[in-house]
């Protein structure tokens, strides 16, 4: 390289002190809130306190925050048990096929949230396309109720996150070469044995990036539990906005907040100590 | 040879994938054109509520700040993401590589509080300037730098740096080697990545929703549109961001793809 340090530490600095400013600061701030006392008209008073901590071990909120594990652990699931077999169909096709099978999965990801997850209130609502097709196939009779609770969230939350699922455990697949994957997905018998003894172990890292790529961002997502919830069921994003926008009760939001953010970063970092990093950021690249 | 049983039933769970992840947005775009607006009867084809669309004016209030918005945020992250990705690029840091991830980690509802937060406490408190749709750019150019810098690293990363020795070994200066030489193999990336930005900024909900003050982006207004009585206008404009978003999300993996063929 013909221009040094200095000139490296010239390009990535404005990047860097951006996210200072506007990434560091901003979250340490939420974290001093945390610590804070509650005004009488909301705002924040400059009274250092542990009350907001204390305050989150109430059943009520760990409740919510246990809800919303439950409802981030089911959505990973789920999408592990589809994602892993889709990913199998694609990594199997032949070379020219598997970039425009990857591309319809991950296609819907890339369109606004809000708008499919609106989409999904119009299919699951009581007259909605959900419940005719159930009527039609005589499985029902009157209507279901498959909106406004925690099987409606998981939904929402699998339609949304399944491709980043799916992506890593295709890297995986397609790094063992097609060559091992044929050989472990043919020979007809025992094919379940050889999916356990050689795909699964081969491709953990694979499937562990997934599983954190699916947990981590439904956890913490608001528009899911917020519409497809119908305010029956809290999780902690829709938790801290109520704090926020409605209760007006800032240190104890921002409590929330850097709970939840502990608990994502305890996650990423566990999955960065596994050694897995290399293999978590190519499938990012790939996403995006 | 495998069963054909076990082929048949992955194909046939792949393509009920694919059902799933596109029914939200088949059944939009149907509903979009149902004359009866109605989910529950299909009144037959219309083009009725795409012109009841073009005649809001709030909608197009709306379109036009988000507009604003994602070009705001896409240029500020293309002018400050790709001089990161080039130093990345040269320092070969995995903590500096790894940090880049973090923006992407962190839930929108945590961004969106923070940023209200410390917007509130230095603008509106200290300067006694209103949140508006030039707090929604920074806080979508803070992600959106993360993701410039990701692709352009990427495109860097199957770049051929001899050409820029060659260029400078026969005299070029610097300027006219980058323009010239390092400007045009790495545009793809550029161009993809701010594709991705404008797409994510378009689309962006829960931060605008925060930090917007009393201004209105599309996201916002369809929020409010589902949230306090739908009326068959969403539809069309829903699926007339579908469109947009699926647009030009292809038109970046298109370039993309172009560099992983190369």
């Amino acid at each position: 390289m013909r221009r040094g340090r200095v000139g490296s530490a010239a390009l990535v600095s404005p990047a860097l002190l951006w996210w200072a400013g506007l990434l560091v600061l901003p979250v340490g701030l939420v974290l001093a809130y945390s610590f804070f006392e509650r005004g009488v008209y909301g705002g924040v008073v400059y009274d250092w306190t542990l009350d907001n901590y204390r305050r989150a071990w109430d059943p009520l909120y760990l409740g919510v925050l246990g809800f919303s594990v439950r409802v981030a652990l089911e959505s990973t699931v789920v999408s592990l048990l589809i994602g892993f077999p889709v990913a199998l169909f694609i990594a199997t096709r032949p070379a020219r096929w598997r970039t425009v099978l990857l591309v319809l999965v991950i296609l819907p990801f890339w369109t606004s949230l809000l708008i499919r997850t609106y989409a999904w209130i119009v299919i699951l609502n009581d007259e909605g396309i959900a419940n005719r097709a159930l009527r039609e196939l005589g499985l029902v009779e009157g209507s279901v109720r498959l909106l406004y609770n925690e099987f409606a969230i998981v939904v929402g939350m699998v339609s949304t996150y399944l491709p980043l699922m799916i992506l890593p455990i295709y890297a995986a697949l397609e790094r063992l070469g097609p060559e091992l994957v044929e050989a472990a997905a043919d020979l007809g018998a025992n094919a379940w044995k050889r999916l356990w003894t050689v795909l699964v172990p081969l491709t953990l890292p694979g499937i562990a990036a997934g599983c954190i790529f699916v947990f981590v961002p439904s956890l913490g997502n608001f528009i899911i539990p917020d519409l497809l919830g119908g305010g029956r069921r809290q999780m902690v994003g829709t938790l801290v906005q109520s704090q926020f926008l409605e209760a007006r009760d800032w240190p104890f939001g921002a409590t929330l907040a850097v709970s939840l953010i502990a608990m994502l970063l305890a996650l990423v970092l566990m999955q960065a100590w596994l050694g897995k990093r290399s293999s978590r950021e190519e499938a990012v690249t790939r996403a995006v | 040879m495998r069963s054909r049983g076990g082929e048949l039933s992955l194909g046939a769970l792949f393509v009920g994938t694919l059902a799933f992840l596109y029914l939200p947005i088949a059944v939009l775009v149907g509903l979009s054109f149902n004359e009866s607006g109605l989910p529950t009867a299909w009144g037959g084809f219309s083009t009725r509520w795409y012109g009841e669309l073009v005649r809001d004016e709030e909608i197009k209030d709306a379109a036009l700040a988000t507009l604003v918005v994602a070009l705001g945020a896409t240029t500020l992250s293309v002018l400050l993401g790709t001089p990161l990705a080039f130093g990345l690029d040269r320092l070969r840091s995995r903590t500096l590589d790894g940090l880049v991830f973090v923006p992407m980690i962190i839930p929108d509802i945590v961004y969106a509080i923070a940023f209200l937060s410390a917007f509130n406490l230095v603008f509106t408190q200290k300067l006694g300037q209103q949140l508006g749709l030039w707090s929604v750019v920074l806080a979508h150019a803070t992600f959106g730098i993360a993701f410039v810098a990701i692709v352009v690293a990427t495109r860097l990363a199957h770049f051929d740096h001899s050409t820029v020795e060659a260029s400078l070994d026969l005299g070029a200066s610097e300027l006219r080697t980058f323009l010239e030489v390092t400007l045009p193999q790495i545009a793809p990336g550029v161009i993809a990545g701010a594709l991705i930005v404008f797409t994510l900024s378009v689309d962006e909900f829960v931060i605008a929703f925060f930090t917007a003050g009393i201004e209105v982006t599309l996201p916002i207004k369809i929020y409010s549109m589902v949230r306090f009585g739908v009326t068959p206008v969403v539809n069309a404009l829903a699926a007339v961001v579908l469109g947009v978003s699926i647009v030009l999300v292809l038109a970046a993996m298109r370039l993309r793809g172009r560099e992983e063929a190369a």
